[in-house]
């Protein structure tokens, strides 16, 4: 074991950099208005677990662009069919992410966005049907590097 | 938002294929979260909506927040039953409103 390589100074300078952003991240206010968005969406109704899958990498190492892939498992006539789905992030400034709409026409009930992370935090769905029954699903993603700028 | 939308989907489809349309708009999606050299906050300007239409029939819509990242990358699906065309358009916070149109035909 010679003198430190140029490969592993930047592991070391890595290392440094994930010790001084965790414990701000760990700091950072844990409640936004995520409870609030969804209970608006919902209506304050329940919604069961199920229905939905969504992807989204369990560790994302840039916040600023996370892939976020969405499946409902629906029929989609115009009987049955996914009218709206909310995605809430609980560890961002503000909890919104987006809605969204389909319709019997969207064929299948699938969509992939790309989405921003501040920090390590939870991903929520609510899904609404045609026939007004609710469905939900979340995600705990581990971020490495916030993507809210700051 | 000078730039012209991106969309990818097929030229032609069979009757009742559902097929993927993606699509990619350059914007900066300014999230005002996020502050200038002075140390003032730069103003939030995002892409708030965007919708997808197939002959005057909406398709699929999203209502966006600043959480979605630079450059908004939208993936979505559709059923094709006739021929026609697709009519996409991006809503900025500006209220300025970019829209692109593709057609498709039907597989013989």
């Amino acid at each position: 074991m010679g003198a430190i390589n140029r490969r592993q100074a930047f592991l070391l300078g890595g290392g440094f950099v994930a010790l001084t952003v965790l414990p701000m991240a760990a700091n950072a206010e844990p409640s936004n208005d995520a409870a609030e968005l969804i209970k608006k969406f919902t209506g304050g109704k329940e919604a069961t677990k199920g229905k939905i899958t969504f992807d989204l990498p369990e560790i994302a190492e840039n916040g600023n662009t996370v892939p976020l892939a969405l499946t409902v498992e629906s029929p989609m006539t115009a009987e049955n069919y996914v009218k709206e789905v909310l995605f809430v992030a609980d560890g961002n400034p503000n909890a919104g992410v987006a809605t969204l709409m389909f319709t019997p026409m969207s064929g299948k009930a699938e969509a992939s966005i790309r989405i921003r992370l501040a920090q390590t935090q939870n991903v929520i769905a609510v899904a609404k049907m045609s026939d007004g029954s609710l469905f939900t699903e979340r995600k705990t993603v581990k971020v490495t590097i916030g993507g809210c700028g700051g | 938002m000078a730039d012209k939308p991106r969309i990818k989907l097929p030229k032609e489809a069979k009757k009742g294929e559902i097929i993927q349309i993606k699509t990619l708009v350059s914007h900066l999606m300014e999230s005002g979260q996020r502050k200038d050299a002075q140390g003032k906050p730069i103003p939030r300007k995002i892409i708030n909506k965007f919708s997808c239409e197939f002959n005057s029939k909406p398709v699929f819509s999203c209502a966006l927040e600043p959480a979605i990242s630079a450059n908004p990358y939208i993936q979505f699906d559709a059923r094709i039953d006739e021929e026609g065309t697709f009519r996409f358009a991006w809503t900025d916070d500006d209220g300025s409103v970019v829209t692109a149109e593709e057609k498709i035909a039907l597989k013989a």
